[in-house]
């Protein structure tokens, strides 16, 4: 069997609310491959956030394990967090926060400027994403002068730019249309089987849950079910 | 990449940027015009001071600065006299016989302090007779001729021509008295000198008073203005039984003036970027707040809490830098101008009069101000940004990154 890109092992995440203990997540166990194209979905509060935080190493479990890519995150300090982030996760977030002031190649770029990579790495790359993101002819347009569904695939091709282990999306499409959905949906599915990056999805969308490969639902911070689909 | 998202990130607000960039630019402009003003006023008045009358230094006997009492006369003024003469460090020097009195006309009396002047030597020294708005200054002919300020002649309701009766006490303490007529009227930029210091000859004096080459007071003129402590020092040495002091000790207000003036410029500058710097304080915090997901953002992908600070530091260094060179430029330009042509301030002359200063004011600013400006500019926005970026750094980033 292929080693897990990412393994929780019995994550629990107490909040603590005033005198109440909030478990948001309970326990929770999940193994995910290379390669794996998974929705996490569920009611809302029923930790797929805080699942997401804390294997993105911004959030710290209360106890448990969480492996990423071999690095057990709960044993490094906040820079070492902070590196890790910068080295093997790609975020791609609800509302895209893209940087306004910066063009469409200069956002995709972005991340890899963070890890000083070469400009000229840094400018091949950014255009061979957007490209493939069809969005070759806004190269030099900023987030304002472009649609909601165009902003998120520029998070994507940013996302993907340094080559992370794993894309973590928080509900990538909760602010888009239908056929922006769909737009991306197909973009996400390419680039995951061409460069063979994992996704893990944030969910309520129906429409991101039926081209998932691998549903997985929580529910009051344990997982209900996990299903696998051949798509 | 930072310095290029720092400057871009200015204009994202275009309006309440160009309101902080504007108010620094008027605040340095007009702090460093107010700044170059009052050194302007303050070195005319040491120039008028030391122009008009006490000149670069002086030597007493010890005794007349306590008692003014025209019975301590200088000693050795012959040597000294050669001696100045044959020194290529001075401009040129006067002899002054000087004594206090009562100056009296039909219409009434005033203490004054008589001074007793050769004209041609006075002339090299001080710029009294350049002063002379009606009459001539001490003429060679006519009799006990002398020289009143015009605040004096209004006082006592005198022209030219006019008698005027001058009372004072000689070497002996015995009351003497000689009419003059009034030869010339001055008008300096001090009402108050004017008031209190009138010109006659020497030799009419030392008539009067009896005695010969009686001399109160040597007033010395160097060429250069860096000479004088040490010539001061070296004259010391000479004569360690005068009384030799430079213009600063005469007249020592003028020195703290001085001194006070580079105290009080710094306090104005730091007092004034302190109060641009509220602004940009207001200004960064704002856009830092606006800005949560962003920032969030910035932390999610791994940007470490340095390069933010770096980022929040050069955007506030970007406001105060688009700012602070034009305000320092057209300070410069302003100062520039006014310093040639000069700032009339006629409309409040009766008021700077009574402080001894002219009405045509040149303001100046040596350039060490505007590069220590410069800095603090500088260091008042790295200052500035310390709050704002640590508000920026305090964020949670998962959180920051969801905020609305």
């Amino acid at each position: 069997m292929m080693k897990p890109v990412i393994e929780t092992q019995d994550v629990v995440k107490i909040y603590h609310d005033g005198s109440i203990d909030v478990h948001a997540v309970n326990g929770v166990d999940l193994t995910i491959a290379p390669g794996e194209f998974t929705a996490l979905v569920g009611p809302s509060g029923s930790g797929k956030t805080t699942l997401l935080n804390m294997i993105g190493g911004l959030d710290k479990p209360t106890s448990g394990r969480v492996i990423v890519d071999g690095t057990q995150l709960e044993t490094l300090r906040d820079n070492e967090l902070i590196d890790f982030r910068l080295r093997k996760i790609g975020f791609v977030f609800q509302a895209y926060n893209l940087i306004p002031v910066l063009t469409a190649t200069e956002n995709t770029e972005f991340i890899m400027l963070l890890q000083k990579r070469p400009k000229e790495e840094r400018e091949a790359r950014a255009k061979a994403l957007l490209k493939e993101v069809g969005l070759e002819d806004k190269l030099n347009k900023r987030p304002l002068e472009l649609s909601g569904g165009q902003q998120q695939r520029v998070a994507v091709a940013r996302a993907l730019a340094p080559k992370p282990a794993v894309i973590l999306a928080d509900e990538p499409t909760a602010n888009l249309d239908s056929h922006s959905t769909a737009n991306l949906l197909d973009i996400m599915a390419r680039l995951n089987k061409e460069e063979q990056t994992t996704f893990l999805f944030s969910t309520h969308d129906q429409r991101v849950i039926d081209r998932a490969r691998r549903v997985v639902t929580l529910e009051d911070g344990k997982i209900i079910s996990d299903e696998s689909f051949d798509r | 990449m930072l310095l290029k998202i720092a400057w871009r990130n200015i204009w994202r607000n275009r309006l309440r940027s160009g309101v902080v960039i504007t108010s620094i630019i008027l605040g340095i402009w007009s702090g460093l015009f107010v700044i170059a003003l009052s050194a302007g006023l303050n070195e005319q008045r040491k120039v008028s001071v030391i122009e008009n009358s006490i000149s670069h230094l002086q030597y007493h006997h010890p005794q007349f600065l306590d008692d003014r009492n025209s019975k301590y006369v200088v000693a050795e003024v012959d040597e000294i006299v050669r001696q100045l003469e044959s020194d290529t460090a001075v401009k040129s020097f006067t002899l002054r016989s000087l004594v206090n009195g009562m100056a009296s006309s039909a219409r009434g009396g005033n203490g004054v302090v008589i001074n007793g002047v050769d004209a041609e030597k006075e002339r090299q020294v001080t710029t009294i007779a350049d002063h002379v708005l009606d009459g001539s200054f001490l003429p060679d002919e006519g009799r006990f001729p002398v020289v009143i300020g015009e605040a004096l002649a209004k006082k006592m309701n005198v022209r030219i021509r006019s008698k005027v009766v001058l009372t004072f006490q000689d070497a002996n303490s015995e009351i003497v008295a000689g009419a003059f007529r009034v030869a010339g009227i001055y008008k300096t930029v001090s009402s108050k000198y004017d008031e209190m210091n009138i010109f006659v000859r020497r030799s009419d004096m030392q008539d009067l008073l009896q005695t010969d080459n009686a001399v109160n007071e040597i007033a010395v003129l160097m060429n250069d203005f860096e000479a004088i402590p040490p010539f001061v020092e070296k004259e010391r040495n000479t004569y360690p039984e005068l009384s030799i002091q430079p213009w600063n000790e005469i007249a020592p207000e003028l020195g703290y003036a001085d001194e006070m003036m580079e105290i009080f410029l710094y306090l104005f500058l730091g007092i004034l970027l302190a109060a641009l710097a509220f602004g940009v304080v207001n200004t960064m915090l704002m856009a830092v707040l606006e800005r949560k997901r962003e920032l969030g953002m910035l932390m999610s992908v791994g940007m470490n809490k340095w390069r933010i600070f770096s980022m929040i530091t050069f955007e506030t260094i970007s406001i105060a830098l688009a700012g602070g060179p034009i305000g320092i430029l057209l300070a410069y330009a302003t100062i520039h101008y006014f310093q040639s042509v000069g700032l009339d301030l006629s409309m409040w002359a009766e008021g700077l009069q009574n402080f001894g200063i002219d009405t045509m004011v040149y303001p100046h600013l040596e350039t060490k101000y505007y590069w220590s400006l410069a800095i603090m500019v500088v260091v008042m926005a790295i200052l500035a940004s310390i709050y704002p970026a640590r508000k920026a750094l305090s964020m949670n980033p998962a959180e920051a990154v969801r905020a609305i």
